[in-house]
């Protein structure tokens, strides 16, 4: 708060009160409804609900079904998060270095932020398709029968390649602003002290970096476990059968169309606490260690 | 134009924390007040509560003839500068200027006139179109005293106004905001930590310690008869030395200094010797150690110790001196005495009205 | 002196390596720009190809002279059974969300953000708890009672359940609040002086002020707001409602069909779903730019 605030005392609630009244309603109501509803059973038409305490829960610790879907899930944010992250260094890296078509690369690397996730998937469909796909037709070249939607790894592999492809922009507009908010001064001494380009940029440039890096982990935890669903919704084109899936993935299927509110909603509720956990340990390293300034 | 009265007014935050503690002084119309303290000594926080920016805890504030504490900044009559200046960066100079009186439903022909006549005044007539970003810092000053003058406020308030500033534009500002303040004859009260723009522009300086008022006088005032430690050491540059001496028999004694006094008192004093008053004497009765020598053109400044105190002496650019030894003198009447243990300055009533070069020494040997 | 000549003579020496890492440079770029740009460039292709051609021989290497009458199509031909979900109408249905949720989104945060921090006022640090615990569960979480919850509001298939539960976290409060919290404390003291209430300072001065952050959350907002999937997939039955995005659900099921596909009419769809927010994003670079990456600091 400011120093020299206003006191008027109606003001400040009105100026509230949107805010907070949604926020309350869609916001603190249905989390509060998921856990509720994490302890009941539904029955599947509708008529009333029975509560089972915390089988919801241990059901689904026991189902290897939910077990799979959470071990791709996070083999899934692991690939998409490391491959993402680095492609965008590399990327901005360079184009922080080049001096000519800096613009020109900066825009043709970064539109694909404003690119749906779904459209993405869309995007996987074509390139991928089964009559005449060219990337399918690519694979093939190498003897690689290229099944998407039929073949679980296949579909995997394409899940994957569609995430990390509409994720990388966002890394590098982080990534490159990161770069240019390094000091002249640091690089100039940096040219100074060290020959060798690597070891400036291993040495000096990315422990500087490190904090963007740690919040783009974050975030791309977060887009991994979160945002690719368009992206999944659209490679198993609403149809996940034998196909690989995440967990929100899961919480969706399993609550919308197969209409278990009570253990899509305990999925929910594990969901909150892994995100959660997630942002705890966010403060925790941004307090502890990664701090320059 | 008008007069100024805190009456106990005391500001104690929510923590508990007491930032100004109760205090009371006149200021009289027209007159050009400075508050002057080390950071955090309480001094913007009083500026703040005149301002009406901060709520004040107890006592009263009276600007002309009425209590304001209760009233809003805006109705309060003031006009005040900010250190950073303060200006509205998407409004153009003109419009900076104007704010204030559009707000209060001033007549457009009588603000253009006001804010062209202020313009006038400031030099500004050139600027009224641009940007406060596209003008210098001290340009920017002067729209904040544009802002100020076309309000015709009954008291002008400036925060730190020049710290913002670099040394040879602050020297120049500081001469234009004290001739201005004199030909508008507004009352103003001038909030600083820098001694030499209290000393250069004042009227009244009031030193403020820890939230406290430590003295009340004109620069000449302070700076010859400082009411405390502090306020010797605060003001001027460099400071006064203030060494540790011993009253005894009525008479003082710092190292082969023996001074008889008219006093009751026995025991450690502090002694207080501004730097100008010490002079090169082959026969005075202080013996220094020269240890440095900085020369500042107009003069020179001696760093060094007698018996292990620490003093700087000022000396003008005719004396001729090296590092080593080196025999001072002083006039008793330029000494001051302070209380050891609180800092208070204590009567000082030498019987001699000259150190006589030679008698102390043959009275020694 | 060792020193001195060596490093007179590495820059010599470098002049030629220099060169070939530039060239290295630009490769990367350019491959990284191949990757980025590859499967836009397949859809167009085959949005400008008759669709016989596609389905013999796959996306070509030149474009075709279909692309107006795939733009027809798409625009004008709806491809559900109601015969609502023309292009047209799920183009207006975009807007309408994109629109209506950066708008939204950008005058409620920028009211409580104001509320926050010009103003004391008992309950302050729980309002600020309450809100921004929203920025910690994102919607997908929970994302069934939200639905159950909008239904029993009898908002299913409306704008306002499309919009007003997505509103319903504190990125743009965040965002303001981090700006008005950088704008200097004498700006509000001196309109107080110059006799502005808080209404006053809030229009003349905050606003005016914050015009570059509100350009760039405006920009992020509506890319967000048109990009929404789940959401709409959920709220929207009703085809007449859909929006761009949502209906590439329905796009998809083209790819499927028995005889010839229409590719060209769904590929062009699916450009038309990319076009206004890619453009937004290109043509605002510098303040989206500005403003994602100032939003999280």
């Amino acid at each position: 708060m400011k120093r020299a605030g206003f006191t008027s005392r109606w003001l400040p609630i009105f100026l509230l009160v949107p805010q907070l009244s949604i926020i309350l309603l869609f916001f603190y109501w249905p989390a509060a409804y998921a856990m509720k509803s994490s302890f009941f059973l539904q029955d599947p038409f509708g008529f009333g609900q029975t509560f089972v305490g915390l089988e919801n829960y241990t059901s689904l610790f026991t189902s290897s079904e939910y077990l799979k879907v959470a071990n791709f899930t996070v083999f899934f944010t692991v690939v998409v998060t490391f491959f993402s992250l680095s492609l965008a260094l590399l990327l901005a890296v360079k184009a922080d270095k080049v001096l000519r078509g800096a613009k020109t690369y900066r825009t043709l690397l970064m539109w694909v932020y404003a690119v749906a996730p779904p459209v993405a998937g869309f995007m996987g469909l074509i390139l991928f398709n089964q009559r005449w796909g060219p990337l399918m037709e690519f694979f093939g070249l190498f003897g690689w029968e290229f099944e998407m939607g039929a073949d679980y790894s296949d579909t995997a592999f394409a899940m994957i390649v569609i995430s990390i492809w509409k994720q990388v922009p966002v890394n590098f507009i982080f990534f490159l602003s990161g770069l240019q908010a390094i000091p002249k001064a640091v690089r100039e001494a940096a040219l100074i002290d060290n020959r060798s380009a690597s070891g400036r940029f291993w040495d000096v440039t990315f422990p500087l970096l490190a904090p963007t890096g740690f919040f783009l982990l974050i975030i791309n935890i977060t887009y991994a476990l979160f945002d690719t669903f368009g992206v999944i919704d659209t490679v198993v084109r609403g149809e996940p059968s034998n196909n690989p899936m995440t967990l929100v993935y899961k919480v969706y299927v399993d609550g919308f169309r197969g209409n278990d509110l009570g253990g899509s909603s305990a999925q929910s509720v594990i969901l909150m606490v892994l995100v959660l956990a997630l942002t705890v340990f966010q403060f925790r390293m941004v307090e502890r260690r990664i701090h320059y300034t | 134009m008008a007069k100024v009265t805190l009456d106990n007014v005391r500001k104690v935050y929510p923590n508990g924390v007491e930032a100004v503690t109760p205090a009371s002084f006149d200021i009289k119309d027209g007159e050009f007040t400075v508050l002057v303290g080390p950071s955090g000594c309480g001094k913007s926080t009083l500026l703040r509560m005149i301002a009406g920016l901060e709520e004040i805890t107890d006592g009263a504030l009276t600007i002309g003839d009425r209590v304001v504490n209760d009233l809003d900044p805006a109705d309060r009559d003031i006009a005040m500068v900010f250190q950073n200046y303060a200006l509205y960066p998407h409004m153009t100079v003109r419009k900076n200027i104007a704010y204030g009186l559009k707000n209060r439903k001033t007549p457009k022909e009588v603000i253009e006139k006001k804010v062209a006549e202020a313009a006038k005044m400031l030099n500004l007539e050139e600027y009224l179109d641009r940007k406060p970003s596209q003008l210098s810092g001290g340009q920017r000053q002067r729209v904040a005293m544009g802002r100020a003058i076309v309000r015709d406020p009954s008291l002008f308030l400036f925060d730190e106004p020049l710290s913002n500033l670099d040394a040879k534009l602050r020297n120049q500002m500081r001469i234009e905001i004290k001739a201005l303040q004199r030909r508008l004859g507004v009352t103003s009260i001038y909030v600083t930590h820098d001694q030499v723009e209290a000393m250069t522009m004042a009227d009244r300086i009031i030193v403020l310690n820890g939230g406290k008022i430590e003295q009340i006088g004109t620069p000449s005032e302070i700076y010859h008869n400082p009411a405390s430690t502090f306020v010797a050491s605060f003001m001027g540059a460099p400071p006064m030395n203030l060494v540790a001496a011993e009253l005894t028999d009525e008479t003082l004694f710092f190292a082969g200094l023996q001074l008889p006094m008219k006093t009751d008192y026995r025991g450690p004093v502090t002694l207080g010797l501004r730097p100008e008053d010490l002079h090169i004497d082959p026969y005075g009765p202080l013996a220094m150690e020269v240890e440095l020598i900085e020369e500042l053109g107009a003069h020179r400044l001696l760093h060094g110790q007698i018996e292990d105190q620490r003093l700087t002496v000022h000396l003008s650019k005719e004396t001729e001196v090296t590092t080593g030894p080196l025999r001072l003198s002083c006039h008793p009447t330029s000494l001051c005495l302070f209380h050891p243990q609180t800092g208070e300055r204590m009567d000082c009533n030498p019987k001699v009205q000259s150190l006589s070069a030679r008698k102390p020494q043959e009275q020694h040997s | 002196m060792a020193d001195i000549t060596s490093s007179l003579a590495a820059p010599a020496r470098s002049t030629r390596r220099f060169r070939w890492s530039t060239l290295a440079d630009h490769a990367i770029l350019i491959t990284g720009s191949l990757f980025m740009l590859l499967p836009l460039l397949v859809l167009l292709q085959t949005a400008s190809t008759p669709d016989i051609e596609t389905m013999k021989y796959g996306p070509g290497l030149y474009f075709g002279d279909q692309l107006d009458d795939n733009f027809r199509k798409a625009m004008f031909e709806a491809s559900g059974f109601s015969g609502q979900n023309t292009g047209l109408s799920m183009f207006k249905n975009s807007l309408i969300l994109g629109l209506g949720f950066a708008f939204g989104k950008i005058v409620i945060g920028m009211m409580a953000a104001y509320a926050i921090v010009y103003f004391r006022m008992r309950f302050a640090t729980m309002a600020f708890w309450l809100i921004f615990t929203t920025l910690l569960l994102p919607l997908e979480v929970r994302i069934l009672p939200s639905y159950e919850i909008t239904q029993k509001l009898g908002l299913l298939n409306t704008y306002t359940g499309l919009i007003v539960p997505l509103i319903a976290s504190a990125t743009a409060t965040f965002f303001f609040r981090q700006f008005f919290r950088s704008v200097p404390e004498e700006l509000v003291e001196a309109a107080r002086i110059d006799g502005a209430g808080p209404v006053k300072f809030f229009i003349d001065i905050l606003v005016p002020l914050s015009q570059t952050m509100i350009a760039a959350m405006f920009i992020i907002m509506f890319v967000y707001g048109w990009n929404q999937y789940l959401w709409p997939t959920m709220i929207t039955t009703e085809e007449g409602m859909y929006t761009l995005v949502r209906g590439i659900k329905q796009i998809v099921q083209v790819l499927e069909g028995n005889e010839i596909p229409q590719y060209g009419r769904a590929n062009m769809l699916a450009i038309i779903a990319v076009i206004p927010p890619v453009a937004i994003v290109i043509f605002f670079q510098s303040w989206f730019v500005k403003g994602l990456t100032e939003s999280d600091k």
